[in-house]
């Protein structure tokens, strides 16, 4: 096995071409876990700590482009004003430890059904910056998840960046799971209104072969948001809401739960984030657009 | 592969590291600190907690290659000479510590909240304790030492 260590983008770029299968590590919480337990004999390690330009974030015109590296901690210390979600999903991953090192970056490329950051950047529609020696290239959110573990990445890109809207409006994220800290998902939801489209968008995460959008429930809402008088939601929106988001979801039966559970504790989390994030609506905070 | 790391102050070097190896097993088998515990090796237990530059991190999960040229610093590295830091003393006379597995990795954790944090309310020890595991103590006492640390003024 080899350890590569590039020390800058282009260095890093040519490498992977040259040696695709070269694994990416930049947190190394997924991939130590998996060399620790033999699971992954790759040929190289591609080391990205060096590499600078993946560990910055930067705002142009009310977009963020957050570099794959940057990790958690930073996230939720810097850009919790701006991605109030992606802060949220990132504060309920691991332990301080783990947020320490873990990164967005690793997140998408691990492409667990289970990542907590994927239904967030699947809500704010982001936009995932991959890399290759051939040239940069843009993939929607939507289209990177392939199946579990699997992504939209060519053997020789890597990814440096996720570039997200600051501030669209109300969002919220929320887990359950059997524990406070330290467990991945049983299952997950998130949830923005954009102000300035007016458009809703719900995603689920941890139940489905990969992460989705609940395109059924967002158009319901769509229709039945009573945007111009603020006025509140009734229960029973809130509900068929719920009911709707279940449905987007074709979870399995596991250890961390069944699939009918899980599908209620959707149609729970769906409510209840609609309604935080109706209320911030009604309250005005963030009504920037 | 050689890898030349800093580690508590002292520029060391560990040769023969296999390109795969974590930063726990180059500590314990290779450089012969065995304060940081290996139990789990997948990040679950906190129990192998270092400072990787003043970062607190799980050892285990972060691969040898990656630390050279950079400061690491152990649970051994707390303490000046025979004189335990605040944290070790208060983990002692807290009574915090029974099998002791876990203390070197919970004293780490403790250690960097105080320099973050100088009176944690109990939120912010139970957050900041989160990801270190213990098997004995039930944590009560574990909790008692943080906050007898925080009464004992600067940690070094
Ligand atoms: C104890 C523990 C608890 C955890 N809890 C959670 C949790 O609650 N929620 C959650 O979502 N995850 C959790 N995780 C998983 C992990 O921490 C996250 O997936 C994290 O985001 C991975 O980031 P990393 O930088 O450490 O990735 P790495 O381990 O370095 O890499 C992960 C994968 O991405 C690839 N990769 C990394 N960077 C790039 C890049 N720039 N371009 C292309 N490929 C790349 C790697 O090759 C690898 O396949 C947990 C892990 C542990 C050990
Ligand atoms: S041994 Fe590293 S976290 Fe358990
Ligand atoms: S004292 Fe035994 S594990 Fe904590």
């Amino acid at each position: 096995m080899d350890f590569l260590r590039p020390s800058s983008l282009t260095e890093a770029l040519a490498v992977k071409a040259e040696r695709p299968d070269a694994v990416p590590i930049a947190g190394g919480t997924d991939v130590m876990v998996e060399l620790n337990f033999d699971h992954r004999r790759p040929g190289a390690l591609l080391d990205l700590n060096r590499v600078t330009e993946l560990a910055e974030w930067t705002e142009t015109d009310g977009k963020i482009r957050l570099g794959a590296s940057v990790p958690y901690v930073r996230v939720i210390a810097e850009l919790g004003e701006v991605l109030p979600a992606l802060a949220m999903a990132s504060r309920t991953v691991g332990s301080p430890q783990i947020r320490n090192r873990g990164t967005v970056g690793g997140n998408l490329g691990a492409a667990s059904p289970a990542g907590d950051t994927h239904p967030v950047l699947l809500v704010l529609g982001a936009e995932v910056e991959a890399a290759s020696v051939r040239g940069t290239r843009l993939i929607p959110a939507e289209e990177f998840y392939l199946g579990v573990k699997r992504n939209a990445l060519e053997p020789d890109e890597l990814i440096t960046a996720v570039h997200l809207p600051a501030e669209v409006g109300p969002q919220q994220f929320a887990k359950v799971g059997t524990r406070n800290a330290m467990v991945i998902a049983v299952c997950s939801f998130a949830l923005a209104l954009h102000l300035d489209t007016r458009e809703i968008r719900a995603a689920v995460g941890s139940a489905a072969p990969t992460p989705r959008r609940a395109t059924a429930a967002e158009e319901y809402l769509g229709t039945e948001l009573p945007w111009s008088t603020k006025a509140s939601l009734t229960d029973s929106v809130k509900r068929r809401f719920g009911e709707l988001v279940a449905e987007a979801a074709s979870p399995i039966d596991d250890v961390r739960g069944s699939a009918d559970y899980r599908k209620h504790a959707l149609s729970v989390l769906a409510r209840r984030t609609l309604t935080w994030a109706w209320n911030d609506f009604q309250k005005g905070e963030r009504e920037c657009a | 592969m050689r890898v030349n790391v800093t580690i508590n102050g002292e520029s060391r070097q560990a040769d023969d590291v296999w390109e795969g190896e974590s930063l726990l097993y180059v500590l314990r088998e290779r450089l012969g600190l065995p304060g940081s515990k290996n139990a789990c090796e997948q990040g679950e237990c906190g129990s192998c907690t270092v400072y990787l530059d003043d970062v607190p991190v799980c050892s285990c999960l972060v691969a040898a290659g990656q630390v050279e040229g950079r400061e690491v610093r152990t649970v051994e590295g707390l303490a000046e000479g025979d004189k335990l830091d605040r944290v070790q003393q208060s983990f002692v006379d807290a009574g915090a510590v029974q099998c002791g597995f876990c203390t070197p990795g919970l004293v780490v954790a403790a250690h960097d909240l105080l320099n973050r944090v100088e009176n944690p309310a109990d939120e912010e020890i139970r957050e900041a304790l989160a990801g270190n595991l213990c098997r004995c103590t039930g944590y009560e006492k574990i909790l008692d030492a943080v906050r007898l640390a925080a009464t004992r003024g600067e940690t070094a």
